[in-house]
């Protein structure tokens, strides 16, 4: 399982690597590795060109706004795990990494890498969805802004440019007594989440003043439940609420393949709405 | 003598060069002037070759050669042959190494490029251009016999390879009589290989010199080699066939195999060494695996739970091509009765050709399958009659005063399967205590008032180990005082080199790390059979003892006449010889070698042959049944589906354990192995015959996350069969393992009266199950 | 006209210069390049782990790096891991004591996937220990003797 013959580019800026994908167009880019390079030793992609990311400035690293996290598309999902202000002000992301793959794969994969990937069962994607987190992509033209709403455009397609490059993702941070829960059902530690659930809380006077649920592994996007974060504002959080918010999950479309029918989907996102927002529920502060 | 090391947990002579990455794989192996070789195999499961066009690639830069049938010519264009012939198979189909004009499972070889590289070779690889004419393809077995189903070969009369039975005792009596009929239907699905070697060979022709050398990552050298030199029609001594460091065998690797001819030729016609590595993507479509297998039985008992009779049918699914006869479904019939006196049995297979990879022995072979049958069946018993399982399998167990027990089945070869000792209910209890059995209702019920579901499940096996004819060792001592040992046992991992350096260190009192060892290389020992059934133990244990003993006796009878002593008086003690009493009277192992291999013109002592040195292929006279019973704790989520085993117990008894760590080895590997085949091995094909898990991702094998610890405790019932009184270990820890999951499963679930049909049990299908279950309960 | 870059990697220690098809994997390197080949490739995309070294001191998947990008960093194989003068690495003791290998495939993984781990997790759980080889399919050995044997390493490791 060998790629097939490429030629290997290492950019050192950004505007380099948006050159050589404009140059180029028949060009992979190559960040973590830990998902391109199967593809490649297995040639489901067959590039003339690599574009490596690992050596480009300025695209790592996490930055504490103040109100949001800035992180570099090329940030390794390991050291998301460990930075302080992801661990503060936004909890689930550490929590969530832990069923990312295992400790060597994190150790090179990166929050761009998979959010590019969009596999429908990857974590990151369901988490930058329960955020309405914000990307930034680098192009001939200058920067943009899109949505995570916005970025899934179809099954492992994300809305970018054949010479954009993502550099930056931004996370809006939730209130500093956010509750947050995250519950994914996998066949074993590590594999891709059949259902992963990311359930984000606040709550004031024991009421849910806002939430955001964010089902993912069902359909080619993460899917935010509106309907149940609609209903669940201005509920107590407790478990009837939960358990009706788990009914409006059952309902949902969710995709069909050889190992996993779209009723069993519904069945674990009921189960796994219901779990995450007990979970989100027990860490708010305000919940008594 | 003292006993030194049987019996000891001798830490592995073979870790160190392991441990330290001085392993020696096929892949490790370079030589000069070796070129790589990569197959182009057949992307359709059924197909006609109309034409195939190697232009295009021959041209590619650091190609040197590619080849097709046609390619081999006159001479090597016969279909491989039979190895394992058998009256019962009615339509014999075997592989060419390259195909000719039909593919008949997706991965069967059409093609090798040799190149400078891998690479470049798979480069290579999509430059062939083959115009091939799809064949409908068949790949379920259940209705794969109809009247109008599509052939698996198109110039098959049908997809029947065969069928078998086996039957004893007066089945028409047993169902006559008894109180109680139940039936069951179910299909087993076991999975592949995976072991973490892939295949590979690396073949080097020299004509004018050595011959042929096969470097293979093989479990079963002497027959690749007999199978070479058979098809080539040339001498098995010009032929030496190697099986270096093998990373995990489990069965697969006991064959012959197409790509290993097509090396050999390869290298033959250009004149150059090649390797071939198997790479994963390769592995799931051309190694061979297991698959389907679907029961429908009948039990007859009496109310008290005895078993009178079982009759069914199997339909076994078989693959394309028979690469190990009938081997597989045989020994999913013979251990039918499993570990019960059963009077009567019928129950016959219908052997399936399919469009997929052949089937083959994976660990444990077709015994987990009988074992697995005739358990479900306990278990239907014990639920249908109210009777707690543990107690059904006491009322049935053969018991030790009928051992021998005859059991009525036929083993292949045609000797009577007889059961020669072992104490199925003592390890019954032992495995009940181990696993806390008696207090299991407390704590379901805890659980349960939690919301937690917990179960446990029972299963009992016996397990045929040592078939012969032999595994024979040589020892001979050394001028040096390093003993020299060779045997053609092949090891994949089971630590044969210390079993055996530990046998012969213990008769002739040197230790273990004065032993210098060879093995599984065809130009060291003349012949061997190959490492399968967990046969090497009771095979050459028995052997390099022998071996071992005959040359300490030769050795006390030259130091008796040299020291002038009584052989009573000596003992052997680091290498020497001495005098008890006389410790100034001695000598070494060494220089009595040096006597009997003396220098020109000196003489051997007279009454002596020549050489410190004995040969033995002393083995099991019979089959040496293993056996055991494990329990099973599991805890299901009925949210989720989730099977999460908690506890896992296992009371065997493999006879007398030369190593307890390796045998302990052995049986956790096996259970592993086993709780995989239970809950997460799946070799999906779609109904065109194509493969659809073809990655780890996608094909689960256990990991360590999931599994339990698992407790063992053992018996040592002496095998009467031998001299050492071993029985095998390597596959008694996988063969009732799905039984006891199974169980444990239902258990958890008795509230939604679950009843699996098939295993392996994945989350969706239990939820289906629960979901019917509730919904039945509530109306 | 193969792609081909000069790259220097330091290995076990050792400083290596070559010239390599960018293609190349950094295990086919560390194989068949420098001939180091206690590094296994087990399934080349990336799950059982077999191929595991340390790059700068992180546990990778060898299958899953271009040798090119191992430009200028430092390496670790199982070979590195005993001491100049042959004393094994306290987890080679360990699996030794335990029979924590059977076929030695995965055992070049494992060792290097521990090492780093209880480099970070000084004093894990048998929970903690058995998600971190979650990553290295074993075959052979049920995975006991290998979590005996991380265990046993890591208070022989912490006592020194």
């Amino acid at each position: 399982m060998k790629p097939v013959p490429f030629t290997y580019h290492d950019p050192a800026t950004p505007e380099e690597a948006v050159a050589l994908l404009a140059e180029h167009e028949d060009a992979k880019v190559l960040a973590g590795g830990q998902s391109l390079m199967p593809m490649l030793n297995m040639r489901f992609v067959v590039p003339d060109h690599v574009i490596d990311l690992n050596g480009v400035a300025g695209i790592s690293g996490v930055t504490d706004t103040g109100s949001a996290l800035e992180i570099g598309a090329m940030t390794r999902q390991r050291d998301l795990m460990r930075d302080a202000a992801v661990v503060a002000k936004t909890p689930i992301i550490p929590e969530a990494l832990e069923n990312v793959g295992h400790f060597q794969t994190r150790n090179r994969g990166t929050i761009g890498g998979s959010l590019c990937h969009l596999d429908p069962s990857a974590e990151l994607p369901c988490l930058m969805a329960a955020y309405d987190g914000v990307l930034t992509a680098h192009g001939p033209d200058g920067a943009r802004d899109i949505p995570f709403a916005e970025w899934p455009l179809a099954y492992m397609i994300p809305t970018l440019g054949p010479d954009e490059l993502l550099t930056k993702i931004t996370v809006p941070y939730w209130g500093a007594d956010h509750g947050y829960g995250f519950v994914e059902f996998a066949r074993r530690h590590g594999d891709f989440a059949m259902i992963a659930v990311a359930a984000l809380l606040e709550v004031e006077g024991g009421t849910i003043s806002r939430a955001a649920i964010s089902i993912g592994g069902a359909d080619v996007r993460p899917l935010r439940l509106t309907e149940a974060e609609t209903a669940l504002v201005g509920a107590a959080p407790n478990a009837e609420a939960f358990k009706a918010s788990a009914e409006i999950a059952r309902g949902i479309d969710a995709m069909s393949d050889a190992y996993v029918s779209s009723a069993y989907r519904q069945r674990l996102a009921a189960t796994l709405v219901e779990r995450a927002l007990v979970q989100a529920a027990e860490r708010a502060s305000g919940s008594a | 003598m003292v006993v030194r090391y049987l019996g000891a947990e001798v830490q592995r002579m073979e870790d160190p060069r392991l441990l330290t990455g001085h392993g020696r794989y096929v892949d490790d192996i370079t030589m000069a002037g070796m070129l790589e070789a990569a197959f182009l195999r057949a992307p359709l499961a059924h197909a006609k070759i109309r034409s195939i066009d190697t232009s295009r690639a021959e041209a590619l830069e650091g190609v040197h050669r590619v080849f097709t049938h046609a390619d081999f010519g006159e001479k090597y264009s016969h279909r491989m042959n039979q190895l394992y012939p058998a009256p019962v198979i009615e339509q014999n189909k075997t592989q060419y190494p390259l195909a000719k004009d039909e593919v008949c499972f997706v991965g069967e070889t059409v093609a090798v490029v040799v190149a400078d590289s891998r690479a470049i070779a798979e480069d290579a690889l999509a430059l062939i251009d083959v115009d091939y004419e799809a064949l409908p393809a068949v790949v379920d077995i259940r209705t794969a016999l109809e009247d109008g189903a599509p052939l698996a070969h198109a110039d098959a009369t049908s997809n029947l390879m065969g069928k078998m039975r086996s039957k004893f005792g007066d089945i028409e009596d047993a169902f006559g009589k008894a109180d109680h009929v139940f039936s069951a239907g179910f299909m087993q699905h076991r999975g592949g290989c995976h072991s973490m070697e892939t295949r590979g060979v690396i073949a080097k022709d020299d004509p004018w010199g050595d011959g042929l050398t096969l470097w293979t990552s093989a479990q079963s050298p002497y027959l690749i080699r007999r199978a070479l030199a058979t098809w080539l029609g040339e001498s098995e001594e010009r032929i030496r066939v190697v099986a270096p460091d093998v990373g995990g065998g489990f069965g697969p690797k006991a064959g012959f195999y197409p790509e290993e001819i097509a090396i050999c030729l390869v290298a033959r016609l250009m004149e150059t060494p090649v390797k071939w590595i198997e790479d994963r993507r390769e592995h799931f479509v051309s190694t061979t695996t297991q698959r389907d297998q679907y029961w429908d039985l009948e039990v007859a008992c009496t109310s008290e739970g005895k078993i009178l009779g079982l009759r069914g049918n199997i339909t076994h699914e078989n693959g394309a091509y028979i690469p190990y006869g009938i081997l597989l479904p045989n020994s999913s019939l013979t251990p039918l009765p499993g570990a019960y006196s059963i009077a009567a049995i019928d129950v016959g297979v219908d052997i399936v050709f399919t469009n997929t990879i052949a089937n083959s022995p994976v660990r444990g072979a077709g015994r987990p399958c009988g074992i697995y049958a005739v358990e479900r069946m306990i278990q239907l018993v014990s639920r249908k009659l109210g009777i707690d399982p543990a107690e059904v399998r006491r009322r049935n167990y053969v018991r030790p005063d009928q051992m021998p027990y005859e059991t009525g089945a036929t083993l292949r070869g045609g000797a009577k399967c007889v059961y020669d000792s072992g104490d199925y209910e003592a390890l019954l209890e032992k495995a009940l205590e181990l696993s806390d059995y008696n207090s299991f209702k407390e704590r379901q019920a805890t659980a349960r008032a939690e919301g937690r579901y917990l179960g446990i499940g029972v299963s009992s096996c016996i397990e045929d180990t040592g078939m012969g004819p032999y595994e024979g060792t040589t020892v001979r001592v050394e001028s040096s005082g390093k003993v020299a040992v060779r045997t053609g046992a092949a090891s994949q991992g089971q630590g044969h080199h210390t079993m055996i350096a530990m046998l012969v260190a213990e008769n002739l009192g040197v230790s273990p790390e004065d032993i210098m060892f060879e093995s599984a290389d065809t130009s060291k020992f003349p012949h061997g059979v190959g490492t399968i059934g967990s046969r090497v133990a009771a095979n050459v244990g028995p052997s390099a003892f022998d071996a071992a003993k005959k040359v300490r006796e030769k050795a006390l009878k030259l130091a008796a006449e040299v020291l002038e002593a009584s052989e009573a008086d000596l003992d052997i003690e680091d290498g020497v010889v001495r005098v008890n009493g006389a410790p100034d009277l001695s000598i070494t192992l060494g220089e009595l070698a040096i006597q009997l291999s003396p220098a020109s013109a000196l003489r051997v002592p007279a009454g002596f042959d020549p050489l410190l040195e004995a040969t033995s292929y002393d083995g099991s006279s019979g089959s040496p049944i293993a056996c055991g019973s494990n329990v099973a704790e599991v805890e299901v989520d009925p949210g989720t589906g989730e099977v999460k085993v908690l506890r896992y117990s296992v009371a065997h008894d493999c006879g007398v354990m030369i190593n307890p760590m390796i045998v302990h080895g052995q049986i956790v590997g096996g259970v592993v192995h086993g709780i995989g085949n239970a809950l997460f091995e799946r070799m999906i094909y779609d109904d065109q015959g194509q493969p659809l898990t073809m990655n780890y991702g996608e094909y689960l094998l256990p990991l360590a996350s999931e599994m339990p610890r698992v407790d063992v405790t053992h018996m040592e019932t002496p095998s009467p069969l031998n001299s050492l009184g071993v029985k095998g270990a390597g596959e008694g820890g996988t063969i009732p393992a799905a039984a006891a999951i199974v169980a444990a499963i239902e258990n958890a679930l008795e509230e939604f009266s679950v009843e699996i049909d098939y295993y392996p049990v994945d989350p969706q299908y239990l939820t289906e199950l629960i979901d019917k279950g509730a919904a039945q309960a509530a109306e | 006209m193969a792609d081909t870059r000069d790259i220097e990697v330091t290995v076990n220690g050792k400083s290596h210069t070559a010239n390599v098809e960018t293609r190349t994997s950094l295990g086919d390197f560390l194989r068949h390049g420098l001939g180091l080949t206690g590094t296994h490739m087990g399934c080349e995309h990336g799950v059982c782990g077999a191929c595991t070294v340390m790059v700068d001191g992180e546990a990778v998947r060898s299958c899953l790096m271009l040798a090119v990008q191992a430009n200028g960093q430092e390496v670790t194989t199982v070979e590195g891991l005993a001491d100049e003068d042959g004393t094994l690495h306290p987890l080679q003791e360990a699996f030794w004591k335990h029979h924590g290998l059977q076929c030695g495939f995965c055992t070049p993984g494992m060792l290097t996937s521990l090492a780093a781990f209880l480099r970070d997790n000084p004093d894990p759980s048998e929970r903690e220990v058995r998600e971190a080889i979650s990553g290295n399919i074993c075959r052979c050995t049920g995975y006991q003797g290998i979590v005996d044997a991380a265990l046993d390493a890591a208070k022989t490791m912490q006592g020194s």
